[in-house]
């Protein structure tokens, strides 16, 4: 009885719905837009014609054209980079003569003075500490600088005209136009890119965000761009231009990883993802002047804190496994030499080495520690004398030269350069980022394609490239 | 601004003194207000200003998609404020929507607060009418007044108040201008010293109408009392799946 009773009005419903046909939904539409355009005409006064002239308009009428919009958008990113690239510089090598040149020896005494066995000296002050300080000294001053910056440019309402110019563009590939948003929203984390695709309201197209949100440079990954560009692309130029060409160098990374955003995106709506694109009313906000000083606060404690305690969080047990695996001895060789000898071959073939796919298997957790685990492998791997504090030490070199050398002696080219940076750009998302993906799809399916799919393709990227540099060198 | 500068007992500024934000201790509290809007007219900024909190804000549409908790005491009363997700309607089946939409009908706040940009008032007006389907229990705060006077735009804020039958209170959120009034009023509305008497979406036509009206009967005949039966027969009529499932498993019974 009781069962009856309730479904009857759902019987009643859909009896109703049928009767009604399918433009329920637009005849309900129509009523709310007349009833608000009831009241608004009973209650607003508006100036006329007048709105259009305003200063927001005119803005808008440059930065989103057909001519200007696009070379606006890079002029306005080169800038923001640069100004991370060479105002970061300072505060990094202040940080590091703390941490690193004066707390490290003086903890090396402390422990020392109290008799702390070796392994434990080892595994919490070379490994742990080491870490920790070479992460807090490389991330801290960039995302100090590159947080606030971008924050600056969203308050001011600038990324809705970046979403409405990108946004033909991402409908010719079949995905949704907001996924620029979440394209920006990766530049910082790919994971809250991740978190910000709801958003978009079609499953499919989300699903195509989620899967192409790590093709988003993130800021774990910009100090590694920024490094190897410096050493590598920079050197081939003469010293005045370094800088400008190695910023160059970053952007055109960023963009490639656009560039495989819309590739990737194509290839799935066109597979295993088909259908209509939906349309959407995008919004352009007014542009405000933002609140400068609150802006900053807020992007500080928002997001340069929150990300830099994930790094360390990640950074710490990071440091202790890349101590252990130098420390631990098989046979005559460390666990490290083990593991890179087996890796070597693969990574030559990709036009990389071992080390490098050793760093990135240890820092799957957080992007942000490859250069030093990778010049500490190296450092380790070849015995080199007097760079680095030992085996398993994470540190930082004095200057980029010394980096350079160190590599060098590894055996890096301007191609494992190359490589390198195209690599960090395709490989797989962050541990955070995987979790966040399986969170929001709920799925073990497309939380593998997205973690597989980038990573496959860094291997033929890198593999192409490699081949194209042996046949015309 | 209606309200006067004198600081006679009923001013709403007397009382600012009294209000106390909480951040996020959010446990034990009294009454709990929903911050619902359009994107971008700032909610998160109103939120803000209540709580102490500072969650960012930014200038674009979606920035809030999951909702954020804050809380705020005014008067010796302990309020919890729930941010939602910004959305342009909830009528769709997005994430953001349902979340919003959902919290408003089923964690029944005591009053939800309704965000709009008042450069934008007819657009936004769209989704007030249909927050205003699901509670009776509702506050206009009529942000980005400073926007709308820059623009010369004028807004008869009793004739608002009178047609959509809730309080209407002009903010300037970012300077804090207008928040004692909201706040006062907030209060006024939980306490049930103020009663609304929301407008109910009109215009519809002949058969939607009639379909409307029989479905809403219904529906009311099985749960007597519920506050938005009309808006039970939209979704309903549209044949969302989680309106169906609680018409079904007798859900809708806690909301009378």
């Amino acid at each position: 009885m009781e069962n009856k009773t309730e479904n009857s009005i759902v019987e009643l419903a859909s009896e109703l719905r049928w009767k009604l046909g399918d433009n329920f939904h637009d005849r309900l539409t129509e009523s709310l837009y007349t009833d608000a355009s009831e009241i608004a005409s009973a209650a607003v006064e508006m100036p006329g014609k007048e709105r259009n002239y305003t200063l927001d308009s005119k803005i808008d009428r440059i930065v989103t054209s057909k001519r200007w919009g696009f070379p606006i958008m890079i002029g306005i990113l080169s800038i923001i980079l640069w100004l991370t690239i060479s105002g970061a510089n300072l505060p990094s090598g202040m940080l590091f003569t703390l941490l690193i040149e004066t707390l490290y020896p003086a903890l090396k005494n402390l422990s020392e003075s109290i008799g702390l066995a070796w392994w434990l000296d080892g595994l919490l002050i070379d490994g742990i500490y080491m870490a920790v300080a070479w992460v807090v000294s490389v991330m801290l001053p960039p995302m100090a600088i590159f947080f606030p910056l971008f924050t600056l440019l969203e308050d001011f309402g600038y990324l809705p005209r970046v979403a409405f110019n990108l946004d033909a563009l991402f409908r010719k590939s079949g995905a949704h136009g907001k996924q620029a948003l979440t394209m920006s929203m990766g530049w910082g984390c790919n994971a809250a890119g991740v978190v910000a695709t709801r958003i978009i309201d079609s499953p499919r197209e989300r699903l195509i965000a989620i899967i192409t949100n790590n093709f988003s440079l993130c800021n774990g990954r910009w100090p590694t761009q920024i490094l190897i560009a410096t050493i590598f692309i920079g050197a081939l130029v003469p010293k005045a231009f370094s800088a400008t060409v190695a910023s160059l160098s970053v952007i055109g990374i960023a963009l490639l990883g656009v560039g495989f955003m819309f590739l990737t995106s194509w290839i799935l709506s066109r597979t295993v993802l088909k259908g209509e694109v939906s349309t959407f009313t995008l919004e352009l906000p007014p542009y405000r002047p933002p609140r400068f000083w609150q802006t900053i606060y807020t992007s500080i404690i928002d997001r340069t804190l929150i990300v830099l305690w994930r790094a360390i969080v990640f950074a710490a047990p990071a440091g202790a496994v890349i101590w252990l695996v130098s420390n631990i001895k098989l046979g005559d060789f460390t666990l490290a030499d083990q593991l890179i000898g087996w890796l070597d071959p693969f990574g030559m073939f990709l036009g990389l080495n071992g080390i490098i796919l050793l760093a990135y298997i240890v820092a799957i957790p957080a992007n942000e520690i490859i250069i030093p685990t990778i010049l500490m492998l190296t450092v380790a791997n070849l015995n080199l004398a007097g760079f680095g504090a030992g085996d398993g030490v994470m540190f930082e070199l004095d200057s980029t030269m010394d980096t350079a050398n160190v590599l060098a002696a590894g055996g890096w080219t301007v191609l494992t350069g190359i490589n390198l940076m195209l690599f960090s750009l395709l490989h797989n998302p962050c541990s955070t980022t995987i979790y966040t993906i399986y969170k929001e799809t709920k799925s073990v399916k497309w939380t593998t394609v997205a973690s597989i799919l980038p990573i496959i393709m860094g291997f033929v990227v890198c593999f192409l490239v490699t081949q194209f540099w042996y046949l015309f060198s | 601004m209606s309200t006067s500068h004198s600081g006679c007992e009923d001013c709403a500024f007397h009382n600012v003194n009294s209000l106390k934000k909480l951040g996020i201790e959010t446990n034990k509290v009294d009454y709990v207000v929903a911050l619902a809007g359009n994107p971008n007219t700032g909610k998160s900024t109103v939120f803000n200003a209540l709580t102490g909190l500072r969650q960012h804000t930014g200038n674009w549409p979606g920035k809030t998609v999951v909702r954020a908790e804050g809380a705020y005491s005014y008067d010796e009363k302990k309020y919890k404020l729930i941010d939602l997700p910004g959305t342009y309607s909830l009528l769709s089946t997005s994430q953001d929507e349902e979340v919003a939409r959902n919290f408003i009908l089923f964690g029944k706040p005591d009053v939800t607060v309704i965000v709009a940009d008042a450069t934008r008032l007819e657009r936004n007006l769209n989704l007030v009418l249909q927050i205003l389907e699901i509670t009776n229990k509702a506050v206009l705060s009529l942000n980005l007044m400073d926007e709308a006077e820059r623009n010369h735009i004028k807004i008869d804020q009793r004739e608002l108040a009178k047609k959509l039958g809730i309080p209407v209170i002009e903010t300037v959120a970012r300077s804090q201008k207008g928040i004692p009034q909201l706040l006062s009023t907030i209060s006024d509305v939980a306490t049930g010293q103020l009663v609304c008497k929301p407008r109910k979406v009109k215009n519809l036509k002949g058969m939607v109408e009639s379909s409307v009206n029989k479905l809403a009967q219904e529906i009311e005949k099985q749960f007597p009392g519920l506050p938005n039966s009309r808006w039970v027969a939209f979704r309903l009529l549209e044949g969302d799946e989680r309106i169906t499932e609680a018409v079904v498993n007798k859900e809708l019974l806690e909301l009378v």
